[in-house]
């Protein structure tokens, strides 16, 4: 199986401090990975690296079939190439509708001038209804994003994540202020999204990461500590001394 | 009656007194003898004609010379009617001369004014006379009178003085004196010596020095004049050969070069010719050409070529031909001012003055700069305080720089003494702008955080209101803030790294703000408290910080800081309503430069400002409106190398 | 608006979608008629000629405050700089005026000599009139293009477009955001302002370029028909500059740049080049600078650096947020509102007022009040002028500022506040 996102060799330090240190990571290109790893382990420094926000001191980061380094890129040409992400807290854009959100996310040509002589087809309605649907907002969409409630910006991130339509997924505490059955609907909705894509999941809660059920790799001061099954994980010495206690 | 008695009397008296000086007084006494021989050129007393009688007199070596140089130069030199003998005479009343004889000086009584001519010696001739006395001054007991005879030589230096200067050196006791009469001594040397040898030994002897009286005894010996010649004549002593079209010789100086020496005809110039065409219009064409077709100076020049041709103007050479002449002649510099080899050894010394003084100017150009970014420091440090730690940016700081120094100007109206209102205008500029700067963190900006945008638009408003605000109250017009006496005047290092007292004052209170703003920072609770707020205001909130206080707190400081600077900015400029205008954009570009929240990248950033804009002031002397303009286009490229600025914080710190 | 063919989107025409625009468009031509016929040039004379001229300004700093709008209400950029471009747009148009007016006067002064003038002569004298002011004699290169009307028309638009995108690469690319942008704008303006405040910049230095007001070769038309006519082209230039504001927020793209403005960074994660949208509607917005200044200086009659200082361009920002930014109208009202009102009162046609015994001239205190009630919109208006409206629409959209917006107060603000 070939990777469809491979980390080799990065680092990167701030002010001295190695956030990511010598960090080594593969991802296939239909595979759910779950991420976990105390507090400073490098797991939002990760995510910022792959996605273009934080450049590299060192170290390489290829993508897809034809082998581009991310790390020359823009978060823009980044995000184009088929990067999506998924942030902690929800941040959708409030001044807007719903639709409008949605139809900022959908998967179309970005240029400014493609977007001025932008005009919806029927296509691109539909496919909205569709996501609204999804994500329980169908009702909701001539609503301003800024009058919903946590949860529903929540989904509708998740929706705008969908539009997007990437290859892969990375997304940061994704169960995060939910309730239990919200939890088990996002991890459904997940496992749904690994089937035809690759998606990373950033999570402290061992019990929904045992419910993606899914290979985990554990990050411990900026580098991989252990990686493999979740039993595999959890027995492991090394990672009980540092992150699960005791 | 009376008006036919009194020249009567008068007469007799004048011929009575005529009688009896005759005599009393020795006219065969040697300085008779030699102002009779001079006489006539000393009544005449004409500029151009009487150096020979005042040389003649000083070089005479006469015991007597110098009181009659002292007696002629202070117009008290008296001669009898019809070249009679001189006397020097004081004025008893308007008719009325006490005479005393110049030969040894005896009093000769007294006598109406009538039977002499006063000698009347024009300021001109009385600097030559003085000019002359100096030799005699300079052996003075006095030594009082020899420094001034030394600052006459120094004001006026004359090839006679070496002489008298070399004696007088001999003879001279006083160190000090000795010195400053040996170095005047070498720098005659350098211009008046009649040996050449002598004047290079001199010459070369001055190496390194920074003197000014040095360069400009120096200068005029490199002196040189252009000459041009078919070909360079045999032995000529070529200083530096020219082309025109130099920058020290251009073509048209060049070929009026060649017209001065008579190779080349004179260039008929372009008025001349056209007023030549139309002298010349008969039957509506000028030399065979229509007159509408003259809107064209090929035509023109064709005209005038056909006039030219009839032998009815003078020709005019070419384009061409002129360009042919100047390449056919050489041209070249030679020295006017000296010998060449004088001159060659005096170019090689100020050549290496010349290296010595860019030095010097360097060390004053960076202390010109250490003044400058002490200011800039001192007036963008409030300001990087508030943005740094509340992401604030107060359009309103300028004005309460302008503020500080209406302060400090309201104070000194109150307090005449310009020591003591300086000592409390520095506290009550800091109390005023403290206090203004509370008031508008209370009302305004506490409403307005997380909108950086707003905030800088709301003290924006405040900052147009104060400044029409103090323009109300002040005038437009420029008030002073006058410094106390003692900071008058420079530090000299040399005749060219000085210093104003002012501007090191300024110094010492950028640096003794910069300690007192680190001790505050790092020894006290309140700057704990502070840098939590900066780093982590979400944080430092709920470890119990309130960061309300502490906003408030900074945002006083910052504003105190201001208020001032404005004092300091005060007491070098003058104080108006729009002078915070000046210094906000500088404060701004030292604060982008130098990055957000670190007292150090202030420092930095307000050297840099400060430095690169002297820098620029001097490659471009002319023009510091250009040296702002070229600062702030590096500023904006300088941004793209360091966005966030020189000390820039990095991590999850720089990224919320 | 070609996607007629498309049977779903059931898109009603740009009229009725933004019927605010509707309103403004034939407010602005009653407005345009209503003058027209009061003005001094068609006879009735109840609107004096400078009274036209006024009008006519207002209507171009009404134009430039949209672009001010576009860039700082839709966007989110505090621009420091568009009166900058504006002044740009006049000196440029400026140039031309000039140049052509004293032309005419030289080419007539020389034609009285026995010989007709050579060009070197007719340019010396041109040059020699106006460059006298600052003892210079001779045309600086950048005067190359004044003599042709063409070319300093498309200078009115491309020098203030150039300048705008390379200064707006150079500071998006290295992502200056925010206040930092503002200041760096601001420097940028006095920048440009001392270089031409220079006596050599070749601009005639603070002299600036003056008797703009007379049109080459139209000395025979009085300034009354000459003051309608330009007010016409303002009046003109707005109804077009809002249509094509209205065509840039509306639709995608204004989303995007509205989610610029509001969340940058997520934008970008979006897949979206935000410095080249921002490059974009920065160098637009200042191409539409340029154009109004090139209609107002002709009706100022004298354009100088002091223009183009950095104060100026904050005054566009401050009728832009006191008439309500993040709308078009908005803009419109509160640039045409303070100016106007700045013009009444420093005109020194208001009244003095008399309190407790002290005089108060306006000249002096209504820039005191102007500053204040600026701090006061901002504080307790944010939505300006343009706010009123909604009063009377009853049309309420959710508070961005100050509500609450859910259990954790709602993703932007949370990200303003760590700011």
């Amino acid at each position: 199986m070939s990777a469809l996102l491979e980390v080799s060799g990065v680092s990167v330090s701030f002010d001295g401090f190695r956030a990511i240190d010598n960090l080594t990571f593969a991802i296939g290109a239909a595979e759910l990975r779950a991420v976990i790893g105390p507090n400073g382990a490098g797991k939002t420094t990760f995510m910022d690296i792959v996605t273009g926000k934080t450049r590299p001191d060192r170290g390489r980061v290829v993508w897809g079939e034809t082998s581009r380094d991310l790390t020359a890129l823009s978060e823009s040409r980044i995000a184009q190439l088929g990067i999506g992400r998924k942030f902690q807290r929800p941040t959708v854009f409030e001044d807007q509708s719903v639709a409008d959100n949605l139809m900022l996310a959908l998967k179309k040509d970005r240029g400014p001038l493609a977007v001025l002589a932008f005009r919806p087809s029927a296509a691109d309605r539909a496919r909205i209804a569709d996501l609204a649907d999804e994500i329980g907002l169908a009702g909701a969409l001539d609503r301003k994003a800024g009058e919903l409630s946590h949860g529903q910006k929540q989904w509708l991130e998740i929706g705008m994540l969908l539009a997007q339509d990437p290859r892969l997924l990375l997304v940061d505490e994704p169960a995060a202020g939910m309730t239990p059955a919200e939890r088990a609907h996002t991890a459904d909705l997940l496992i749904e999204a690994a089937r035809t894509r690759a998606v990373v999941v950033v999570e402290h809660d061992m019990e929904f990461v045992r419910r993606l059920g899914c290979r985990v790799t554990v990050l411990h001061e900026g580098s991989v500590l252990a990686e493999g099954s979740i039993d595999r994980v959890t027995s492991d010495a090394r990672v009980i001394e540092v992150y699960l206690g005791r | 009656m009376l008006r036919l008695i009194g020249p009567l009397c008068a007469l007799a008296l004048a011929l009575a007194a005529t009688v009896q000086t005759a005599a009393a007084q020795d006219a065969d006494a040697p300085i008779q003898r030699l102002l009779q021989e001079h006489g006539a050129a000393i009544e005449k007393s004409a500029r151009r004609s009487i150096g020979p009688a005042i040389d003649a007199l000083a070089e005479s070596g006469l015991a007597d010379a110098r009181a009659a140089l002292e007696a002629w130069r202070s117009k008290e030199m008296w001669r009898a009617a019809d070249g009679g003998l001189f006397v020097r005479a004081e004025e008893v009343d308007r008719d009325t001369l006490r005479l005393f004889d110049l030969a040894g000086g005896a009093a000769l009584g007294e006598a109406p004014d009538d039977g002499f001519v006063q000698i009347k010696p024009n300021s001109g001739i009385r600097g030559m006379i003085a000019a002359a006395l100096v030799r005699f001054q300079l052996t003075d007991p006095e030594a009082a009178v020899r420094a001034t005879a030394l600052d006459a030589i120094e004001r006026d230096p004359e090839a006679a003085h070496l002489t008298a200067l070399r004696t007088a050196l001999a003879v001279e006791s006083d160190p000090a004196l000795a010195m400053r009469a040996g170095r005047l001594e070498r720098l005659l040397t350098v211009r008046f010596a009649a040996d050449p040898a002598e004047r290079i030994a001199a010459i070369e002897g001055f190496a390194g020095d920074l003197g000014v009286d040095l360069r400009a005894a120096l200068t005029p010996l490199t002196a040189t004049a252009q000459e041009a010649a078919a070909a360079l004549p045999a032995g000529a002593d070529v200083a530096r050969r020219l082309t025109p079209g130099d920058r020290d010789l251009s073509a048209a100086d060049a070929y009026g070069l060649l017209v001065a020496r008579g190779l080349a005809p004179a260039p008929v110039p372009a008025e001349a010719r056209r007023t030549a065409l139309i002298d010349h219009i008969a039957d509506g064409a000028v030399g065979g050409v229509r007159l509408a077709a003259l809107s064209d100076q090929g035509a023109r020049d064709l005209a005038y070529a056909a006039l030219a041709a009839e032998g009815r103007v003078p020709p005019a050479p070419t384009e061409a031909e002129i360009a042919a002449r100047l390449a056919a002649h050489v041209f070249w510099e030679r020295f006017t001012g000296a010998p060449p080899e004088v001159a060659r050894a005096a170019l090689a010394v100020l050549d290496g003055i010349e290296a010595k003084l860019a030095v010097n100017r360097a060390a004053d150009l960076a202390l010109d700069a250490v003044s400058l970014a002490s200011i800039y420091f001192l007036a963008a440090i409030g300001l990087a305080i508030t943005f740094g730690v509340m992401g604030v940016i107060n359009m309103a700081h300028g004005e309460f720089i302008m503020m500080g120094a209406y302060t400090g100007f309201v104070v000194q109206q109150a307090v005449p003494d310009y020591t003591l209102s300086l000592v409390l205008a520095i506290p009550a500029a800091f109390a005023v702008t403290f206090l203004a700067g509370v008031a508008l963190e209370r009302l305004v900006i506490r409403w307005l955080y997380r909108r950086p945008l707003e905030t800088l638009l709301a003290t924006f408003g405040v900052s147009i209101a104060l400044q029409q605000l103090a323009k109300n109250i002040f005038g437009t017009q420029a008030r002073p803030l006058t410094a106390p006496g003692w900071l008058d005047g420079a530090l000299v290092v040399n005749d060219v790294v000085a210093i104003s007292y002012i501007r090191i004052a300024i110094f010492v209170l950028a640096a003794v703000f910069l300690a007192l703003f680190l001790a505050v920072m790092t020894r006290t609770r309140l700057g704990l408290e502070v840098r939590a707020v900066t780093q982590n205001p979400r944080m430092a909130a709920s470890m119990g910080i309130d960061p309300d206080r502490i906003n408030m707190l900074t945002f006083g400081l910052g504003s105190g800081i201001a208020g001032i600077a404005g004092v300091a900015i005060g007491l070098y400029a003058k104080v108006t309503s729009e002078m915070g205008a000046d210094y906000i954009v500088q404060s701004f570009m030292t604060v982008v430069v130098g990055g957000v929240g670190s007292i150090w990248g202030t420092l930095l950033g307000a050297s840099l400002v400060g430095g690169l804009q002297k820098v620029i002031e001097v490659l471009n002397p002319s023009n510091t409106l250009a040296a702002q303009t070229y600062m702030i286009l590096f500023v904006i490229l300088f941004i793209q190398v360091r966005p966030r600025g020189l000390i820039a914080l990095k991590g999850r710190a720089a990224e919320a | 608006m070609t996607d007629a063919a498309a049977p779903a989107p059931r898109r009603r025409p740009l009229a009725l979608r933004h019927p605010s625009a509707v309103v403004f468009l034939a407010l602005l031509a009653l407005f345009t008629v209503g003058v027209t016929l009061l003005a001094e040039g068609m006879g009735t004379g109840a609107i004096s000629t400078s009274f036209v001229k006024t009008l006519g300004k207002t209507l171009c700093l009404c134009l430039v405050a949209l672009a001010m709008d576009l860039v700082w209400g839709y966007c989110g950029i505090l621009s420091l700089g568009h009166m900058a471009f504006f002044g740009i747009g006049g000196y440029a148009i400026g140039m031309w005026l000039m140049y052509a007016r004293t032309e005419i006067i030289v080419v007539q002064s020389l034609a009285a000599q026995p010989l007709p003038p050579t060009p070197d002569e007719i340019a010396d004298g041109i040059a020699g009139q106006i460059f006298g002011v600052v003892g210079a004699s001779e045309f600086p290169p950048i005067w190359a293009f004044a003599h042709s009307l063409p070319l300093q028309l498309a200078a009115v638009v491309l020098v203030p477009g150039l300048l705008a995108l390379v200064f707006g690469w150079l500071a998006f690319r290295s992502r200056v955001t925010g206040v930092y942008l503002s200041i760096l704008t601001q420097a940028m303006t006095l920048a440009l302002a001392l270089y031409l405040f220079q006596n050599d910049s070749g601009l005639r230095g603070n002299n600036g370029l003056s008797g703009l007001q007379n049109l080459p070769g139209l000395d025979h038309v009085p300034q009354a028909t000459v003051s309608l006519w330009f007010f016409w082209a303002s009046a003109a230039a707005l109804a077009l500059g809002y249509l094509l504001c209205l065509r840039v927020v509306s639709g995608k793209f204004g989303s995007v740049i509205r989610a610029i403005r509001d969340d940058e960074a997520r934008v970008r994660f979006l897949g979206y080049p935000v410095e080249t949208y921002k490059l974009v509607v920065f160098t637009l917005t200042a191409v539409i600078a340029g154009i109004a200044g090139a209609l107002y200086y002709p009706q100022a009659g004298i354009v100088n650096p002091a223009e183009i200082a950095p104060i100026a361009s904050i005054y566009l920002a401050v009728w832009v947020a006191i008439g309500g930014r993040g709308r078009l109208y908005g803009a419109v009202i509160g640039a045409a509102a303070v100016s106007l009102l700045s013009t009444w009162f420093t005109g020194g046609q208001a009244p003095d007022l008399h309190l407790f015994g002290v005089t108060l001239r306006w000249v002096d205190w209504w820039t005191v009040l102007l500053g204040l009630s600026f701090v006061a919109v901002t504080l307790l208006a944010p939505k300006g002028l343009g706010g009123l409206v909604d009063l009377i629409a009853a049309r309420r959209p959710p508070e961005r500022h100050g509500a609450d917006l859910g259990p954790d107060q709602g993703a932007l603000r949370e990200r303003e506040a760590d700011r």
